[in-house]
């Protein structure tokens, strides 16, 4: 498993959409920083940025990467190895480079910037959301036999979990104003990790205040540790549970 | 050596195998011939188990494939179309390629050689042409000196001197006691490989043959004319 991880991990950091995209976020970590005279409002413009196109690339580039490898992955089918391991070597290819490239691109800036537990907290959040995207990107290119298709679907997710889901969650919060409604949505923001995200990361930034009654609720149950613990855990199912299906789904699969 | 019994798989509306059965030995070189879309691709793939069968199953040396994924070490496989992660060098393939059997003999390195691949060693896939990638598909084949060899298609692209290299050494190959499975459409190129015609149509066998039975049958000294031979009469 190692060696196809160690291959793959070096084909990916050699590809130059990866390359730019960790200077992307090289330059808009340095320029959000440098702007701000107020570092921790710097990393709050950075978060909005890293909620945005962390999971965009992960998503996208990891469904044409495993699309582009079809006759890679067949081949190494052909061999002797399970498959199992080829599926999950590939993951943690993906996973791994583009975690990287995230490191590399946010984590370095905000470690000089605002080494404090809010921008670990920050770090470990944008690194848990590059992993997830890659997981949900390879479970929907093992659904889908066309590559038109299956990077439709990918854009589509994104444009879930980014847009359409903060939507119904306004459209549902008005239609049932009239219902307390504010420890559901605790329940509610587990369905989407970029959301899940968002809230860890402001709820340290101590600007739940703006959030309401709701914030309040936010702070009651992300703000003490076993909130945190059940927030980081739901997020790690968010990993785990695409990559099982994916699996089971590949092990089944004609190439 | 290899064993196929009773192998049905339907894609959707297309039944790409309909009860196919076949015995391959050791020492034949086996054509597998037939229409596009005839499902030889599909039978070679269920045997390199990419493709799993619907009903019926596939033997290895008395081993059902489903259950031994390490048969697979007797196999070396050149595929239609070789396509490799873009930023690999030749040598990382190749490295991989030997990283992932942990091969212990002695490696085949002769086509290597004779393919002068070292010479582009340090060029990335992406920058190869399809002809090169081919050659490294072949390399990849043979480099492990497996018992059974599948080509499906493996002079595609080649230029002449490459495709009379690698007919050489398929040659070679069975002259060892190797199994050798060979699909082209160029039937004048396997005259002087095969020893074995399979025959499909429609994702049925129509038949099995020695080639001496099958110019027998025929009439015709010649591959080519002996399989149109067959098509016209099958046709009427």
């Amino acid at each position: 498993m190692k060696k196809i991880i160690k291959y793959v991990m070096a084909d990916i950091l050699r590809n130059r959409i990866v390359l730019v995209y960790l200077f992307f976020l090289l330059v808009a970590s340095f320029s959000v920083f440098s702007l701000e005279d107020n570092s921790s409002k710097g990393l709050l413009s950075l978060l909005n940025i890293v909620l945005l196109v962390v999971p965009l690339i992960s998503i996208i580039f990891s469904t044409i990467y495993v699309y582009n490898s079809a006759e890679f992955i067949e081949l190494l089918v052909s061999q002797p190895l399970k498959r199992r391991t080829i599926w999950i070597s590939l993951f943690v290819g993906l996973a791994g480079s583009l975690s990287i490239a995230f490191f590399v691109g946010v984590g370095i800036p905000v470690l000089l910037y605002e080494a404090n537990l809010t921008g670990i907290m920050m770090i470990g959040v944008g690194l848990l959301l590059s992993v997830i995207f890659v997981a949900i990107a390879m479970l929907a290119a093992v659904w889908t036999r066309d590559k038109a298709k299956g990077i439709g679907v990918a854009i589509m997710l994104w444009v879930y979990f980014s847009i359409l889901f903060d939507g119904l969650v306004l459209f549902l919060l008005f239609q049932l104003a009239d219902y307390p409604l504010e420890k559901a949505m605790v329940g509610i923001s587990a369905l989407n990790p970029i959301d899940l995200s968002r809230i860890l990361i402001l709820l340290q930034l101590d600007v739940s205040a703006m959030m309401g009654y709701t914030g309040a609720i936010f702070k009651d149950f992300f703000g003490t540790a076993s909130g945190m613990v059940i927030s980081l855990s739901v997020l790690l199912v968010w990993i785990l549970l695409p990559v099982w299906l994916s699996v089971r789904n590949f092990n089944r699969k004609d190439l | 050596m290899i064993i196929a019994s009773n192998v049905s798989k339907r894609f959707g509306k297309l039944q790409a195998l309909n009860n196919v059965s076949v015995t391959c030995n050791k020492g034949e070189c086996i054509a597998l011939i037939g229409p596009n879309g005839s499902g030889k691709t599909t039978l070679i793939k269920s045997i390199l188990g990419m493709v799993v069968p619907d009903s019926g199953f596939i033997t290895f040396n008395g081993n059902n494939i489903l259950h031994h994924w390490q048969y697979r070490n007797n196999i070396g496989y050149m595929p239609q179309i070789g396509r490799y992660p873009d930023n690999m060098r030749i040598a990382d393939v190749l490295d991989m390629m030997k990283d992932i059997r942990g091969h212990k003999g002695a490696m085949d390195e002769e086509l290597v050689a004779a393919f002068e691949l070292d010479k582009l060693k340090h060029k990335r896939m992406r920058t190869l042409s399809g002809g090169t990638r081919q050659k490294v598909s072949a390399c990849m084949a043979f480099l492990f000196d497996p018992q059974v060899l599948i080509l499906d298609e493996p002079t595609a692209g080649l230029d002449p001197v490459a495709s009379e290299i690698l007919k050489e050494k398929i040659i070679t190959e069975k002259k060892k006691g190797k199994l050798v499975m060979v699909t082209s459409h160029i039937l004048s190129e396997l005259d002087d490989l095969v020893t074995q015609v399979i025959y499909m149509q429609d994702g049925e066998l129509r038949f099995h043959k020695s080639i001496e039975a099958l110019r027998a049958d025929t009439g015709q000294e010649k591959l080519s004319k002996a399989i149109a031979h067959v098509m016209l009469n099958t046709a009427l």
